[in-house]
């Protein structure tokens, strides 16, 4: 990879004045996409501001409204915290299945969903909970927060804190992993709200998406029968050497399915 | 820049340049060369370590990252003459032909039966998901985790 310079941020404030001032920096949490990235020459920041010790990011705690994730949190916490396995299990069993162990132990939440890769897991858990992405300066809900492959609603010098997730009632995730890199084909995340159901769909298209006419069909019967009928059009989804367009199509179906199928035998 | 960290038990100091990874500052700057790089992309594992008790792979982290941190290698497992149970096990059971990705595996499996001490089939191969052998099947280092576990169960049971 090419030279950066390299700055371990003491704090949050600091870590923004250091984006401010030189709009060629990235933030670096857990670097296990950014790295890869950089050694491919496909990123080549001047800075890199490295925030993966702030404690200001860190922490997993339940309140009335929502289950806050610190931005920090490495995917192996999230997939061992038993508030997490207590408010949210489909969000740990999400974290469990991305990559292999030694990902998990330096992956971060933030990190992933700031990069906004269309084959990641964590952005149809966010979309599907309705979390709001809290960053240093706002909140951005999931509707607005995702806005196609790698880009997101992000200034360029704003970090993310913490993502709040809505607690449904129930919730499911369904992934179909590519058999070498792990990431997901197609991933389905449903969850069950008293007042809706969402669908997000990742891996199958450009970014993550709500198929609405699976939340149509799921509000009137909650069954995996439910959605066997339904199909999605390919048109727009990822093609590629692994499988094309109508081939994901399916497994957005499939995955749906599966993801109903384990929401609802499971007791919560 | 200047790097100071503790592996395997030593208190160490280099300098390296920002773009140095963990795993060429061992294997260049401590000549620590059991950390193997067989991919430098993230999927084989060779380059497994352990950085405040995780394992990790020292080919996607900087060393500028491991700063300050306690980093064990496959040099660190063996007290002296005394293989640790986890690389008995691979000896006794031919958890390995090449040898290339054993450091890493051995590096993996130490870290699951942390957090595994009676791991189930299902999580040795998950807990092995992200090391590669293009030599065994797998078969025997499967078997040699599990013997693995016996074996530090005993010593636990031994010592109590």
């Amino acid at each position: 990879m090419y030279s950066f310079s390299y700055q371990r941020a003491s704090g949050l404030t600091q870590a923004l004045a250091a984006l401010k001032a030189d709009p060629q920096a990235r933030l670096l949490a857990g670097g296990m996409t950014l790295l890869p990235s950089m050694k491919h020459r496909l990123a080549a920041p001047s800075t890199l501001v490295d925030i993966g010790r702030l404690a200001e990011l860190r922490g997993i705690a339940r309140d009335r409204e929502a289950l806050s994730v610190g931005a920090g949190t490495r995917h192996g916490e999230i997939a061992a915290d038993a508030t997490v396995r207590a408010s949210l299990p489909a969000l740990a069993y999400l974290a469990s299945r991305i990559g292999d162990p030694q990902v998990r132990a330096r992956g971060t939440l933030g990190g992933s969903i700031a990069n906004n890769d269309p084959a990641a897991d964590y952005p149809a858990a966010v979309l599907g909970c309705r979390a709001v992405v809290v960053t240093d300066r706002r909140g951005i809900p999931a509707d607005e927060f995702f806005q196609g492959m790698f880009s997101t609603a992000l200034e360029p010098d704003e970090i993310i804190t913490a993502v709040r997730f809505g607690c449904p009632r129930r919730a499911a995730y369904a992934k179909f992993p590519h058999p070498a890199s792990g990431y997901a084909m197609t991933g389905v995340f449903v969850a069950e709200f008293d007042d809706e159901i969402r669908v997000a769909v990742t891996g199958a298209g450009p970014g993550v998406f709500r198929w609405q006419a699976a939340e149509t069909a799921l509000a009137r019967d909650l069954s995996a029968a439910a959605v066997g009928s339904l199909s999605l059009s390919p048109e727009g989804l990822n093609a590629d050497l692994h499988a094309p367009a109508e081939y994901r199509a399916h497994l957005v179906t499939l995955m749906t399915q599966r993801a109903v199928a384990a929401l609802t035998s499971a007791s919560a | 820049m200047k790097i100071e960290l503790v592996v395997n038990g030593q208190p160490r100091s280099a300098d390296c340049e920002e773009r140095t990874l963990l795993a060429d500052l061992l294997r260049d700057s401590f000549g620590l060369t059991g950390t193997h790089v067989g991919c430098d992309t993230s999927q084989c594992g060779c380059c497994t370590v352990h950085v405040d008790g995780q394992a990790v792979k020292s080919c996607t982290m900087l060393a500028a990252q491991a700063d300050g941190c306690s980093v064990v290698t496959i040099e660190g497992l063996a007290q002296g003459e005394r293989l640790h149970p986890v690389q008995e096990a691979f000896s006794a059971c031919h958890g390995l032909q090449c040898g290339f990705c054993t450091p890493g595996m051995i590096m993996a499996s130490v870290d699951l039966l942390r957090r595994h001490p009676s791991p189930s089939d299902e999580q040795i191969l998950e807990g092995l998901a992200g090391n590669l052998c293009r030599c065994t099947g797998y078969v025997n280092i499967v078997e040699a985790v599990r013997t693995a576990a016996g074996r530090l169960a005993a010593a636990e049971g031994g010592s109590k």
